[in-house]
């Protein structure tokens, strides 16, 4: 039995014209959310962008120098959780020395994983020989 | 990135027909915009309403513009933003950074 569990794997080259794609996928994903009473319409946009800014992330760490370099991006639904991971194989960066955006002097950049940690429950990032996980999860209700 | 400018009142209106500004597109709208503003358009208003999403680099390029506007002691103010693109601009607090307004009517009135 696996009626309420929700799995897709989706692995693109490391292009920002797929990001379109992935975003949509998220969306898509919270219209089969069988038990989700919360905002619809506020969890797709979000999870449209989540998707977006993490595998942005993903693909600025990339191997530059790897032409055929991919992300994968997963997504996992199952009873009240979600849980996305984007892997790179590239250097890895530092969660927690990303800091948050001042917004009283707002700039360009810098406001990307500041929407994922807002719209999302917890974020981590790891380490792995080969590869590194950003791992995201949003408590549904 | 599929743009359109028109001329009204004495605006640029530029209209981004686009439903996406992303990372994939955002740095051709922050060109475009730092070229209208060299070539001298420094009033502009931008119709966001065919954009129905926008990321973290989408806004990036719009601030980008704000920024070379006030230098320029122009006006740059963004006009029929749907409710999710909106919110991002209230998370963020760029909405007390941008001139925002319903639509072209309300834009042009606030001149008088």
């Amino acid at each position: 039995m696996c009626t309420s569990i929700i799995q897709v794997d989706v692995i693109i080259p490391t292009q920002t014209k797929y990001l379109d794609l992935i975003g949509s996928i998220g969306e898509k994903v919270v219209k089969k959310l069988e038990n989700f009473t919360g905002d619809r319409e506020a969890l797709a946009y979000q999870l449209n962008l989540v998707l977006t800014e993490a595998t942005v992330n993903a693909i600025k760490h990339a191997c530059s120098d790897n032409q055929k370099d991919c992300v994968r991006v997963s997504i996992h639904v199952e009873e009240n959780e979600l849980v996305i991971k984007v892997y790179d194989h590239g250097q890895g960066f530092d969660l927690e020395n990303i800091p948050v955006p001042n917004f009283e002097q707002p700039k360009e950049g810098g406001m990307g994983i500041f929407f994922i940690r807002s719209f999302m429950d917890s974020v981590t990032y790891t380490r792995h020989k080969n590869y590194n996980v950003l791992e995201i999860v949003k408590h549904l209700k | 990135m599929n743009l359109n400018l028109e001329t009204i009142n004495g605006f640029n209106v530029l209209i981004i027909k686009e439903e996406r500004i992303d990372a994939h597109n955002s740095a051709e709208l922050k060109d475009y915009l730092l070229k209208m503003i060299e070539n001298g358009k420094i009033r502009i208003l931008i119709n966001l309403g065919n954009v129905r999403f926008i990321d973290s680099s989408g806004l990036g390029a719009l601030l980008s513009g704000n920024k070379q506007i006030a230098v320029k002691s122009g006006k740059l103010a963004l006009i029929n933003i749907q409710k999710q693109v909106l919110s991002m601009f209230e998370l963020t607090r760029l909405n007390r950074v941008f001139e925002i307004y319903a639509d072209l009517n309300e834009a042009l009135s606030s001149e008088t």
